[in-house]
């Protein structure tokens, strides 16, 4: 056992591959979930206003329902169903299959597809049951 | 067939402790308890946005569904959401008492935070809340 750490070999990295979708979409499957662990810390501060009382839950709404609050949860929205679709893809090559390069890509389309959609659907349903 | 290798090198030849697939099975359980969950809670979403906190309060009240609903998407989520970061630091992080660090603080704010939020919905849907 030496005392220097030993050389490691690399894999190769981002800076290294062309970027391509499927590639973009793993990255950005990451970076939801990160904001989506933000999401939760809001569901939690909704759950803890909600039980100390109406002040403090006029308060959170107040906050989220702000111009910034909104952007915030627009952002959260789009996170969640981003998350969600290319999660669902993730589990499904975690099963052993979809590793064909056209349907890999296929999926990633579908799976931006389907974020951008289901986000604008729950808005606009949003806008028209007064929940804005 | 006597061994000639010692202790430590016979550890070291053992590979990975095994441990791992656990945590992975884990995030991928979670993962699929959260798809039905997690598109209730959209739905949830939209109706608690158009009230307010007495409407909020009925939500939680009336039945039995919303509570115990709620309970789990917030259980399972913070449950992912340990599993998930935890990735994302052992993948990162290098430096081991940073890392180490970082692994508790995540672990010991989603079972704080979770059981917070827990504990609040538990208060209001059984009648605390006014």
């Amino acid at each position: 056992m030496t005392d220097a750490p030993r050389e490691r070999p690399l894999s190769p990295h981002t800076t290294i591959w062309r970027w391509h979708l499927t590639m973009a979409t793993s990255i950005l499957h990451r970076a939801s979930g990160c904001a989506l662990y933000g999401g939760g810390l809001i569901l939690a501060i909704w759950a803890m206003t909600l039980a100390a009382g109406p002040e403090a839950y006029g308060t959170f709404k107040a906050v989220m329902g702000s111009f910034p609050g909104k952007i915030v949860m627009f952002g959260l929205t789009l996170a969640t169903f981003y998350h969600l679709a290319k999660g669902l893809q993730h589990l499904i090559w975690d099963a052993g299959h979809g590793y064909n390069l056209k349907t890999a890509t296929m999926g990633a389309i579908a799976t931006i597809a389907f974020a951008i959609a289901a986000t604008l659907a729950v808005w606009i349903i949003a806008a028209m049951t007064g929940a804005l | 067939m006597a061994s000639y290798r010692t202790p430590l090198g016979r550890a070291r030849g053992l590979g990975a402790a095994k441990h791992g697939v656990g945590a992975w099975i884990a995030e991928r359980v979670t993962a699929v308890a959260l798809v039905p969950l997690v598109l209730w809670a959209v739905f949830a979403g939209l109706r608690l946005a158009a009230t307010d906190y007495y409407g909020a309060v009925e939500w939680l009240t009336s039945s039995m569904v919303n509570p115990v609903l709620m309970g789990l998407f917030i259980i399972v989520g913070f449950m992912h959401m340990h599993a998930g970061l935890r990735v994302v630091i052992e993948d990162y992080i290098e430096k081991h008492l940073t890392r180490a660090g970082l692994l508790l603080l995540n672990l010991f704010a989603c079972s704080l935070i979770g059981a917070l939020a827990v504990f609040s919905i538990l208060k209001v849907a059984l009648g605390g809340a006014y």
